[in-house]
């Protein structure tokens, strides 16, 4: 009973996920949340893939969107019927996912040898650059419009989507418990702890802060191939920007950096806030019209949301709601 | 126009636009200098002094005048104005958000400032629904906001085919004699010892009997005052401002001030000189869809290879 008990919040939480969708049939549709869910699972991916770099190797990164938009930009142009290739939805994920680990290595390459405030403004600055490059290519890109259509992961109605995601996160899950556990994993959390010590003790640190970026970058580009075959469409550039970056950033925070059931944790609560709480709320009752006050509009409030989240946890619970056990 | 015209006129325009985002980038590199923190919600702060000098636009009745006259009332006013709130804003937001973070690790005053950005936008956004005219009687507030234009349009090259507008000069005359001013407190008066002391080695200037805690309150007082100043002149120069705009001149001022050497005050200038020309020269010869990323391109490309900065400032890791 005793060896089970690591187990036993991981599976009741599985538990609930996969009969969710049951449950939420009986609800009423103002209440019913589970065809939002895979959006949320898949910035709980993005929010893994951030997890790796800035909770296990202590990397400060504000430039996820950037590595989410890379492979949601690759799927849509492997796949999409107004492209030449179309070479399926399971290869696009594939390719998506190593353009999009190859250019955490090319961001990287510069950039891990930079101290920790240095490096978080050149992967802002990176995002930047993402974003600007992929609205002006427009002859590749289709600038402002994004692609479309594009097809998505698995055909038929939501339920299958929704298992199908659900998969992906807990595959995510798994690939980030069993790199933790691993020898890298360990190396990464010695460069977190202390990196002249870690350097002191044989460990290359550059080159596995780089293994710890492309690994984190491959994940967003997992999550960002998934929400674009969800979307049906690349989305505009314009969605990629820093906000994301730091709404992920915020979530990871949130839940608790390097701890797998925080950040989970952190992106349901926090991404569920913004895209179902104060969704739900403003269509409930929200003012709309020209008239309405913009304070009357719950959706407006989420930076503040976002923003008192952070200052608040750092100041008070800098650790997370759930934080990462300490490694015996 | 001739060539040599068309880049004289960039260089002007640049130099113009580099003087502001100098200001700004002051504040950043003042704060960096003592506590090294990136206030990433120096940008924002700018963003809301814009609005309180749109605020005091629409309190006031400011109208640009019939005959073209020059409106040295309402600037007084607003330049006393702004940056006393600005001033006053951003001591709070180190009293109430940083101070306490202080002997923490560094990257977490980094996440609480990411998170005063965050609020002072969504602060920045209903301010912009506030119920008065200047505001577009606080419909659509999310929608940029415009401001009239009080000091109106004159080349004061006469008819020439280069222009330095009156905007310009604006500009020449507010930042310059403050760059000036702020060296001389720096470097002449007690406070201003007492912060260089504070920047080289809080523990030394602690034991030596200075109160740092004050320091730092009085660096962000004359930040958030020089943030003040800028958002009147953008206000003023550019006519529009957004509750977004924070972003864009946080950056532009945080590259410069990285560009310039961080902490080093000359080094902040020159940079946001440098940063305004690169951006007018980029807008004239590449595309202005591009400035952005040259802008970023050129802050990577210092952070990689001189990270010192131009001016060279010591980059020693505190251990």
């Amino acid at each position: 009973m005793e060896r089970l008990r690591p187990w036993l919040v991981p599976a009741a939480a599985l538990l609930f996920a996969v009969i969710l969708p049951v449950i939420d049939r009986t609800l009423p549709s103002a209440l019913s949340i589970a065809g939002l869910m895979p959006g949320l699972m898949v910035f709980a991916i993005v929010a893994l893939g951030l997890n790796l770099v800035t909770g296990f190797t202590g990397l400060l990164h504000l430039g996820v969107a950037a590595f989410m938009a890379i492979g949601a930009y690759t799927y849509a142009i492997a796949t999409s019927p107004v492209y030449p290739f179309q070479i399926g939805p399971w290869p696009g994920v594939f390719l998506a996912i190593v353009v999009t680990a190859a250019s955490g290595l090319a961001l990287g390459l510069p950039a891990v040898r930079l101290r920790g405030d240095y490096l978080a403004i050149v992967t802002l600055g990176f995002g930047e650059f993402v974003q600007d490059t992929l609205r002006n290519l427009d002859p590749v890109t289709k600038g402002t419009m994004g692609i479309n259509p594009v097809p998505p992961l698995i055909s038929g109605h939501g339920l299958s989507t929704y298992y199908l995601y659900l998969g992906l996160l807990v595959l995510a899950i798994l690939a980030s418990r069993n790199l933790r556990d691993s020898r890298l994993g360990r190396a990464w959390r010695a460069i977190r702890a202390d990196e002249l010590a870690a350097r002191s003790m044989g460990i290359g640190v550059a080159r596995l802060k780089l293994a710890a970026m492309a690994a984190g970058a491959a994940l967003c580009g997992l999550g960002g191939a998934a929400w674009s075959a969800l979307q049906g469409s690349s989305v505009e550039p314009g969605s990629y920007d820093f906000q994301l970056s730091i709404g992920v950033l915020c979530a990871v925070i949130v839940g608790g950096l390097g701890s797998l059931p925080g950040v989970v944790v952190g992106v349901l609560l926090m991404f569920g806030l913004n895209q179902i709480v104060l969704v739900k709320l403003s269509n409930a009752f929200g003012l709309t019209g020209a008239n309405a006050a913009v304070w009357a509009q719950p959706t407006n409030w989420k930076y503040l949301v976002f923003g008192l989240a952070l200052v608040l946890m750092m100041r008070f619970r800098p650790e997370g709601l759930w934080p990462e056990e300490k490694s015996p | 126009m001739t060539l040599w015209d068309i880049l004289l006129q960039q260089l002007i325009t640049g130099t113009a636009n580099g003087l502001i985002i100098a200001l700004v980038a002051l504040g950043y590199t003042m704060v960096y200098g003592i506590i090294e923190l990136i206030n990433f919600a120096h940008g924002d702060l700018v963003m809301l002094a814009a609005f309180a000098a749109l605020t005091c636009i629409g309190a006031c009745g400011f109208q640009p005048a019939a005959d073209g006259s020059f409106p040295w009332g309402a600037l007084a006013l607003m330049l006393v104005v702004v940056p006393l709130f600005a001033a006053g804003a951003n001591w709070t937001i180190d009293r109430l958000a940083y101070r306490p973070l202080r002997r923490a690790p560094k990257l977490t005053a980094l996440v609480s400032a990411l998170g005063v950005s965050f609020i002072l936008v969504n602060l920045g956004l209903f301010w912009g629904g506030v119920p008065m005219e200047v505001f577009g009687h606080g419909r659509a507030a999310a929608s940029p906001k415009d401001v009239p234009d009080l000091i109106g349009y004159r080349n004061l090259l006469g008819d020439s085919a280069v222009q330095l507008t009156s905007k310009d000069l604006l500009v020449m005359a507010l930042t310059v004699p403050l760059m000036l001013g702020l060296t001389w407190f720096v470097t002449r008066t007690r406070l201003g010892t007492a912060m260089r002391a504070c920047a080289q080695d809080p523990i030394a200037a602690r034991l030596m009997g200075i109160d740092v805690d004050r320091i730092v309150g009085v660096t962000f007082l004359i930040g958030g005052a020089l943030a003040g100043v800028a958002a009147v002149i953008l206000a003023l120069s550019n006519n529009s401002i957004s509750f977004g705009m924070g972003y864009r001149v946080g950056m532009d001022a945080f590259t410069a001030a990285v560009l310039g050497g961080i902490g080093n005050l000359p080094g902040a200038v020159l940079g946001g000189i440098v940063i305004g020309v690169v951006r007018s020269l980029s807008d004239q010869y590449l595309a202005t869809a591009w400035t952005n990323a040259v802008v970023f391109g050129v802050l990577i490309a210092v952070l990689v290879f001189r990270p010192a900065g131009l001016l060279g400032a010591r980059v020693r890791e505190k251990v």
